[in-house]
């Protein structure tokens, strides 16, 4: 390959060293283009410089441009192209240094930003057709070779938002493979807006591929699994309990094998049962930081602990945690919402769906004797408000349920909305059961104050704006409902052009919220950040 | 360790002794292979490995002789009981309570299923069930019976099973034997599920997965014998009684004699208080329109999964023997041909037939629908139709079988022509006799 000057050699090496490394191949199509690209450049250059010096490289052209047109021929395989072309590269690099020292001082500003400009269109140049092979080729370019073609910083996209890319499938097939957990198929078809997120079907279980009596996987791990995907441990707070009792139980019947570390090991084996779960049903926010939480209590025991103290003292931390920040947050926050006159008398409260922090601060402000009356809304295909509705007649409360298309409708009534939440976002929103922002929006509309009760171990430093990046695609079929004896969506997988969305979550922007109220206190939605940073420094 | 399984295979077959006063059932070939492969087969392939069989010495010594079991990889741990048929499945179950680590998954040796089994399985996970078990529909036997005069129906005993909307939880479930004044069922049942479907037709397949507080339970209470006749009616009906329902027994106090007993029925777990309040804190339950919280605070629930496609059978009658020796060997994809028998190019052979090792089939024959075992020899000019030949049986020539039943080691003398019979063991058939719809035994003569 010709190189006309030092400044394009280096450049044109390192794009070509930087292909290579990618392990792209460089088509006949690009070298020439390439090849095209130094000429033009070589000729400008050729006009403005010496005569000596453009002999000088003239004489190196022809016989350089001659290897390279002959090597295309005689290479079999493309691979040797790319190793071939750095070896021409040097070759030629000396030689045409020798002659550039004496060509530095006859360039001028202006002849240096017109080489800078050329070379900054060749690089666009063959980074599109670059882009262009990548499109062809499924080869292993990883997602991220574009920006970093942009930015050295490296953006890594978490694995459960990118099922429709090939590569990053096959690299969680391999990574469950080794773990030995099954791959759970995605079903039917996916919403094109929503085709980068996982859909599986309930009657698909994950349990289909694994070996009756479970010898991977615990028991405890597998039954959990199951809870989770039949929806029977549903609910924020409800899946970290059970997630840290199946735990429990997994710490209880572990032994340390010969030559192997507690702190280390314990680590390792929890890891394929968290795989597992997430195939069941993906991660939720306050799992996540449960899970953290215990991985780190498991690589602080020292190695001098013995097992059964380690044990035990891990199974005190578990405890702890659900007493602190589960229980006692809970209790913090009723007492929190009912003294500071939140709930008052002769007030009219909205509560949208089941959460079960909500229901509590509700019946707690009922055995306190203030006198209010709630309205449940509801909303399909899950239609949790009924088991909201349940749990406060139960106890006694006056309420009114409705579905969600009613909700401007009751509005003028209501005083109040209490909301509860999956998980509060770092730049604070917050992220909940699907309905919940346009609750906050309506509400906002009629000026009805919101407030959003959480606990703090639900915040996390997960940022978005938008329920389209990251969310949860439920089983499609749960749309399907007969009545009268007639299904009228019965195989919607045959019609090409349908196709049936079972969104689980949404965010609310922080606008629409007045209040988060949390065991630390009553803070605005904006001071999510803080409190995580609080958070990390006590930690 | 999730659980344990274990084979019932020391049934007598009451209720085809013609078949089995001389093979104990649990050998019975069907489709060559012993009865009681099947359900090792289904436990195998879905990865069980180590099953505890409960049999006789009789078939201790059987198995240890046949090829088939030999070839089973699971670790298989016999208990030998006496023959005497005073030992019901629920006395075997507690006679092996030492060996009992976990839960247990019971199957009948009589069993041939291809069901996915993690279907009872889940559901017995997810539920924290105490009881799961499986039931399938049943199918008409279309095959005519040996030794019955026509088409008549045996008047067996109908089981009316009770399930709830979901067709998943089990409400009710009574002989028809124990019905005599009519089915009555419980207003409290009725509260709690208004909505229940009661079957008739459905088959028992004998495959319940039981916890292990129901063994320890057993230990206490000597008085049940049987697994499907006394122990399943009883925890169906436990679930709905009153003692196991109120919010005081969760500590289970033993303040009467009737909560004592039932005490470790209601043990689930450790940790009792951490999943209670996840379940507290779940927004799901399993029924709408009372104001119960999940299962109504039942702590006691079995769960049926009922098949309706698929092969499910249970080898207890003659006609089920019959049937059954059609459609097994179309479960597996093995030949049906075994490569080391004899087979002379003159034979006509259906593609349905089955041929066993080291068979001699002369010219001539034609074999049409029929099963014919290992050792046997067949010889020229036979035909033999929809039949059952076991082992080492001969067949002279001439003659003529059809939908019988021949047991191993008979003699089938020179033009024979049978018709729906069935021939015992080591029995000799004169030759040029003639019978139809009989069945030769032990007996002098032939009858």
């Amino acid at each position: 390959m010709a190189d006309s000057g030092v400044i394009d050699g280096p450049g044109r090496k390192d794009e070509i060293e930087r292909a290579k490394s990618e392990g792209k191949d460089l088509t006949k199509e690009e070298k020439q283009r390439l090849r095209k690209e130094k000429k033009q450049q070589k000729k400008i250059k050729e006009k403005k410089d010496d005569k000596a010096s453009q002999e000088n490289e003239k004489e190196k052209k022809p016989v350089t441009s001659a290897a390279p047109a002959s090597q295309p021929p005689t290479q079999p395989t493309v691979q040797k192209a790319p190793s071939a072309v750095p070896a021409t590269a040097p070759v030629s690099v000396p030689a045409s240094e020798a002659s550039v020292p004496a060509d530095k001082p006859t360039k001028t500003k202006a002849e240096l930003k017109a080489e800078r400009r050329a070379r900054q269109e060749a690089e666009r140049a063959s980074k599109q057709t670059k882009k262009g092979e990548t499109g062809q080729q499924a080869a292993t370019s990883k997602p991220k070779a574009p920006p970093s073609d942009l930015q050295p910083v490296v953006k890594r996209l978490p694995e459960h938002i990118q099922v429709d890319n090939p590569d990053v499938l096959k690299k969680l097939a391999k990574k469950l493979e080794r773990q030995q957990i099954p791959l759970r198929s995605d079903y039917g078809y996916k919403v094109s807006l929503f085709s980068h997120l996982h859909q599986y079907s309930r009657k698909a279980p994950l349990t289909q591929q694994l070996s009756i009596p479970s010898t991977v996987i615990h028991p405890a791990i597998v039954r959990l699994g199951l809870q989770y995907s039949h929806g029977i441990v549903a609910g924020s707070n409800a899946r970290s309990v059970a997630l840290l009792h199946a735990f429990k139980q997994v710490i209880r019947d572990y032994t340390t094998p010969q030559n192997e570390e507690l702190s280390r090991d314990l680590v390792n084996k929890l890891k394929p049962y968290i795989s597992f779960l997430n195939q069941c049903r993906p991660l939720s926010a306050s799992m996540g930081n449960a899970i953290k939480y215990i991985k780190k209590e498991i690589s602080n025991i020292p190695s001098n602990c013995k097992e059964d103290e380690a044990k035990n003292k891990l199974l005190n931390c578990i405890e702890s945690y659900i007493n602190e920040k589960i229980i006692l947050a809970g209790v913090a926050i009723a007492k929190c919402a009912i003294e500071k006159q939140k709930i008052s008398d002769g007030d009219v409260i909205l509560v949208y769906g089941c959460s079960s922090l909500v229901n509590h601060i509700l019946c707690k402000a009922f055995e306190k004797n203030r006198k209010f009356r709630v309205i449940v809304v509801d909303s399909r295909p899950r239609l949790e408000g009924k088991e909201a509705l349940r749990r406060l007649v139960q106890k006694g409360i006056s309420c009114t349920y409705v579905l969600i298309s009613a909700v401007s409708y009751i509005l003028p009534e209501v005083s109040k909305v209490f909301l509860g939440a999956h998980a509060l976002l770092a730049n604070g929103y917050v992220m909940s059961r699907v309905g919940t922002s346009q609750i906050a929006l309506v509400a906002k509309a009629f000026n009805v104050p919101v407030l959003v009760c959480c606990e703090t171990y639900k915040f996390c430093d997960r940022v978005q704006t938008d329920s389209f990046v990251s969310n949860e695609l439920d089983d499609p079929d749960d749309l399907i409902v007969t009545r009268k004896g007639t299904t009228p969506l019965e195989g919607w997988e045959n019609e090409s052009s349908l196709g049936l969305l079972n969104l689980v979550y949404d965010v609310t922007p922080p606008d629409f919220v007045d209040l988060v109220i949390t065991e630390l206190g009553m803070i605005p939605c904006t001071s999510v950040p803080v409190v995580l940073r609080v958070k990390n420094v006590d930690q | 360790m999730e659980l344990q399984a274990v084979l019932m295979a020391a049934g007598g077959g009451s209720r085809m002794t013609d078949l089995t006063y001389n093979t104990p059932k649990a050998m019975l070939p069907v489709g060559n292979k012993p009865l009681m492969w099947y359900p090792l087969n289904l436990l195998e392939k879905v990865g069980f490995e180590e099953v505890i069989v409960i049999t006789t010495k009789e078939v201790q010594k059987a198995m240890s002789t046949d090829l088939k079991i030999k070839d089973v990889k699971m670790k298989l741990d016999v208990v030998s009981i006496q023959e005497d048929g005073d030992m019901g499945t629920a006395d075997a179950l507690r006679h092996i309570q030492p060996k009992i680590k976990t839960d247990i998954l019971v199957l009948s040796c009589d069993l041939i299923t291809d069901v996915a089994l993690h279907e009872v399985v889940d559901l017995f996970r997810a539920h924290n069930a105490t009881m799961a078990m499986l039931m399938s529909k049943a199918h008409e036997f279309t095959e005519t019976v040996p030794g019955q005069k026509g088409k008549k129906k045996t008047a067996e005993q109908r089981d009316f099973v009770g399930v709830d909307k979901s067709g998943k939880r089990l409400l009710f479930m009574a002989n028809e034997a124990d019905l005599e004044d009519g089915l009555s069922i419980r207003k409290s049942i009725m509260r709690k599920h208004p909505r229940m479907l009661i079957k008739t037709g459905l088959v028992d397949a004998h495959l319940y997965c039981l916890k292990k507080a129901v063994v320890d339970f057993l230990t206490e209470n000597k008085s049940i014998s049987s697994i499907r006749g006394e122990l399943v009616p009883y925890l169906v009906r436990k679930q709905f009684s009153k003692t196991v329902n109120s919010q005081k027994l969760k500590d289970d106090t033993d303040d009467q004699t009737q909560e004592k007993n039932d005490g470790p029925l209601l043990i689930s777990s450790r940790d009792e208080p951490l999943l209670q309040l996840a379940q507290e804190r779940s927004c799901w339950n399993d029924h709408r329109g009372d104001m119960s919280e999940a299962y109504h605070g039942g702590k006691l629930r079995c769960y049926v999964h009922i098949m309706d496609q698929g092969l499910c059978c249970r080898v207890n009658t003659l006609a089920a023997y019959i049937e059954v020796n059609r459609l097994a060997p179309k479960l597996f994809e093995e030949p049906s041909v075994h490569p080391s028998a004899d087979i002379s190019e003159r034979c006509q052979m259906g593609s349905d037939s089955i041929i066993g090792a080291v068979c001699h089939i002369a010219d001539k024959t034609s074999i049409k629908r029929s099963t014919i075992g290992n050792f046997t020899t067949v010889k020229e000019k036979v035909k033999v139709t929809n039949s059952i030949i076991m082992h080492g049986v001969t067949i002279e020539e001439g003659c003529n079988i059809q939908g019988s039943v021949i047991c191993s080691n008979a003699v089938i003398g020179r033009g024979a022509d049978l018709k729906y019979c069935l021939v015992g063991n080591g029995q000799h058939i004169e030759p040029e006799g003639k019978r139809e719809g009989e069945l030769s035994y032990q007996t002098e003569q032939p009858n």
